[in-house]
């Protein structure tokens, strides 16, 4: 029997409807008893005869120009049927995120004359078997003359800093902005008005996906001349349509098939591995298998963005929150993946839960040299509210308020203006907090207890 | 050696979907010969339980039990269009899109049924047993495998449908922000109580209360899978995990296997109490709000609110490490001495 958490119906009572057949009933999960009989069948469950294999020759450096790539030890490796360079691939230049138009194509799926990033692919070697493929990646043999690197966000925003991305500029633009920006009320003018002012930094390390199954996938050539790519993607016309434009070929030369993955948590989404894997079986017309090696998925598929985050607050004594200026950059890495969205989605959920009336945040992307980080799950949130929560405490402390009533008092309410200028319904902060602190025994006084999301706040400055 | 005891609160909030590139999904639905009911898609069931939630959906709009419905996803021959499983858009977007195909579905089946019971189809319904019977009236009555029957081999129609959901792309004012990026939002507040060992600096996260709103809880088991899994990261990434250990400065002794990268094991795994609350998106399917990525987010601060409460130590930087611990503890008895 399958546990489930209550759901408390005193809340909303009005607003919920009943006398569903199906909806609100613990279905079983169709694929549990695959899963925990071992029956569910994974992309690497198929197999195929013929089955070749791509391994990768990995930068070596942080930041290099390459002088040159010798592959002709690689080619001499028994089993070895194709090593892949740039020249390879026909449209090598890309971005994922151009599908909604987002310029430019920043990363090359093999490196050219230069790499931003240790563990960046040069050179994608095809053999027979597995322990072929990594013997010709590993003769693979790059000249390299060392550039000097930047791995600190605020480092590469400086005017001094060399400049990493052939674009020009150490950060994505955004729409002639250094930052994605979000201006509402008059942040100064808020700060005038304030009785208190709070400001602290808040930061993160790279986070890994850490999936059961590492990131890959079987394409297998079929007779008409198509490709079917047998695949643990999270977004299956995603992947398509970017592989189709790197490979240059129709998008109805290409077929996706997957649906079951061994975690995803946004690492999934990227494109890594079904356009090399794509190209491997177009050339050597066998079924090819490019699945990460674990080290691979830990240190070379892309983390969830190390994040800093500036906090400034102005409050009243009564513990509102009149005013707050936040600047926050995101460890992109150095290519932009997914981040340039995942940074407009930090900007879109600031400044939290609560209905503040001067907002002003710069939200950076910025390139450093270090493997590119991209979605995750959260994406562009959950550093931040790990930044707001922590600030909040830490208020509260300092206005010897309960912290509870602090975010009650902020909490934003049917009808209030976001900071984005939409405006917030359907909202229910208030509510969660004090059903929270009813499971844990927190007090909250009677007129805490009779706020309701619903009922819009009065008088706020 | 002590062990401190501290509690930690936070709140948030979280968006469903993310339409800065427009957030389409769409669905097919077509009944078989003997009334089952396929739902064709492309959208991937992340192991979070998107098939069966979309099933549920189906089954609902159409009428019928959850075993004449069949879900056939993840390949781009046969199914149309979806964005991906991302942004907490599975069960919003996917859902609204099986519903819209499963109500044209459901008024073919309805027509038919009205013919071969000579009754007018708007004085049918159903039950969720199979059967499609007059109002008022329960005997007149027809089997779903027989209305399907008849459309197959008797009056020449297809039971089918066609849905789309599309939450037009919204452009940033690049000067204001000002923006329409998601469908509706969903809230949670986490009270997290931990224990911090000040000689070895250990972090053991003891439980995990919390309270989430989240429109309508489609699937209640499913819905505590989510809490439960997703605090379990949230966790995790308060206390344990970094590719980078010592971001930035050095991008050397990055993990690269299980050994190295630590997550909690079944030990480190925190007892937890939830509570749901329901307040109905208009938009959303039955209501229902995406909580799929939310669920790792409260935990982390209410970790470090709690740490700070047990033993004063105010950590601005993730992971919480033993070492930043330690360091923070040094750092007060040196204030405390000075």
């Amino acid at each position: 029997m399958a546990r489930v958490n209550p759901i408390d119906g005193e809340f909303f009572k009005s607003e919920r409807t009943s006398g569903f057949n199906v909806i609100g009933t613990t279905v079983p999960r169709s694929d549990a008893l695959g899963h925990v009989t071992g029956r569910t069948e994974f992309f690497e469950d198929r197999t195929f005869p013929d089955l070749a294999h791509v391994k990768i020759h990995r930068s070596a450096y942080h930041h290099a120009r390459i002088d040159s790539v010798d592959i002709s030890e690689a080619s001499k490796v028994p089993g070895v049927l194709r090593v892949i360079t740039y020249k390879d691939v026909p449209a090598n230049w890309y971005t994922v995120l151009r599908l909604i138009g987002i310029e430019p194509n920043d990363e090359p799926v093999l490196a050219e004359d230069r790499v931003l990033y240790a563990g960046e692919p040069i050179v994608a070697v095809v053999a027979d078997s597995e322990a072929a493929a990594i013997e010709g990646a590993a003769r693979v043999k790059v000249g390299y003359t060392a550039l000097p690197a930047v791995f600190d966000v605020e480092e590469a925003m400086s005017p001094d800093a060399p400049v990493i991305k052939q674009a020009g500029t150490n950060f994505f633009v955004y729409e002639g902005h250094h930052a994605r920006r979000i201006r509402f009320g008059d942040v100064e003018e808020g700060f005038a008005q304030a009785d208190r002012i709070f400001e602290w930094r808040y930061s993160s390390a790279p986070i890994e996906h850490a999936p059961t199954e590492t990131t890959g996938c079987v394409v297998v050539p079929q007779a008409d001349g198509r490709l079917i790519i047998h695949t643990n993607t999270q977004a299956a016309f995603f992947t398509l349509d970017n592989t189709a434009l790197i490979l240059d070929r129709p998008f109805t030369d290409l077929r996706v098939k997957g649906g079951t993955v061994g975690g995803g948590f946004g690492g999934k989404v990227d494109v890594m591995v079904e356009p090399l894997a794509c190209i491997a079986a177009a050339l050597t017309n066998r079924p090819v298998k490019f699945v990460y090696t674990r080290e691979e998925e830990m240190q070379v598929s892309s983390p969830r963005a190390a994040e800093r985050i500036y906090i400034k607050d102005g409050v009243l004594d009564d513990g509102r929150i009149v005013a707050r200026k936040i600047m926050l950059y995101v460890d992109a890495g150095a290519y932009s993946r997914h981040s340039p969205y995942g940074t407009t989605k930090a900007a879109a959920h600031l400044p939290g839960p609560y209905t503040i009336p001067n907002v002003y945040a710069d939200c950076h992307c910025v390139y450093t040299n270090r493997t590119p980080s991209s979605a995750m799950r959260g994406f562009g949130v959950t550093i931040a509210d790990f930044a707001i929560e922590s600030q909040m405490d830490r208020i509260a402390r300092a206005l010897d308020i309960d912290p509870l009533r602090f975010r009650l008092i902020n909490a934003y309410r049917d009808g209030d203006m976001k900071a984005h200028r939409k405006v917030a319904s359907g909202t229910a902060l208030i509510e969660v907090i004090q059903r929270a602190a009813a499971l844990v025994g927190h007090d909250l006084p009677e007129e805490y207890l009779a706020l309701s999301s619903s009922t819009p706040g009065e008088a706020r400055s | 050696m002590t062990l401190l005891h501290g509690r930690g609160y936070a709140s948030v909030n979280y968006p469903t979907g993310m339409n800065l590139g427009g957030d389409p999904s769409q669905a097919l639905i077509h009944a078989t010969t003997t009334g089952g009911f396929v739902v064709t898609l492309s959208s991937v069931d992340l192991g979070q339980g998107l098939k069966t939630v979309v099933a549920q959906c189906a089954a609902e709009t159409l009428g019928i039990p959850m075993e004449n419905v069949i879900i056939d996803t993840a390949d781009t021959d046969t199914g149309p269009h979806c964005m991906g499983t991302f942004a907490s858009r599975g069960t919003h977007r996917v859902g609204n899109a099986v519903i819209m195909a499963a109500r044209e579905a459901r008024e073919v089946m309805l027509q038919v049924a009205a013919d071969e019971l000579e009754v007018d189809a708007g004085d049918l319904e159903t039950d969720g047993t199979g059967y499609v019977h007059l109002k008022g009236s329960p005997d007149t009555k027809i089997h779903v495998q027989d209305v399907a029957m008849a459309a197959h081999f008797d009056q020449g129609k297809t039971i089918s449908g066609r849905g789309i959901f599309l939450k037009e792309r919204s452009y940033p004012v690049p000067e204001t922000g000002e923006m329409d990026p998601d469908s509706c939002q969903a809230h949670a507040c986490t009270v997290a109580e931990v224990e911090v060992d000040d000689e070895t600096g250990v972090v053991t996260v003891l439980t995990l209360h919390n309270a989430y709103e989240i429109g309508r809880a489609l699937n209640p088991a499913m819905v505590s899978q989510q809490i439960e899994g997703g605090a379990w990261m949230g966790v995790s990434h308060a206390v344990f995990e970094s590719t980078e250990p010592y971001y930035p400065a050095s991008r050397a002794h990055g993990p690269v296997d299980f050994c190295e990268y630590l997550m909690p094991g079944p030990a480190e795994i925190p007892a937890q109490t939830s509570v749901i609350l329901e307040r109905p998106a208009p938009n959303g399917p039955f209501g229902a709000k995406g909580i799929g990525e939310m669920t790792a987010n409260a935990p982390i601060p209410a970790i470090a609110n709690a740490i700070f409460d047990a033993c004063g130590v105010r950590l601005t930087t993730m992971p919480f490490t033993p070492e930043s611990v330690l360091r923070g503890l040094d750092a007060l008895r040196a204030e405390g001495q000075g």
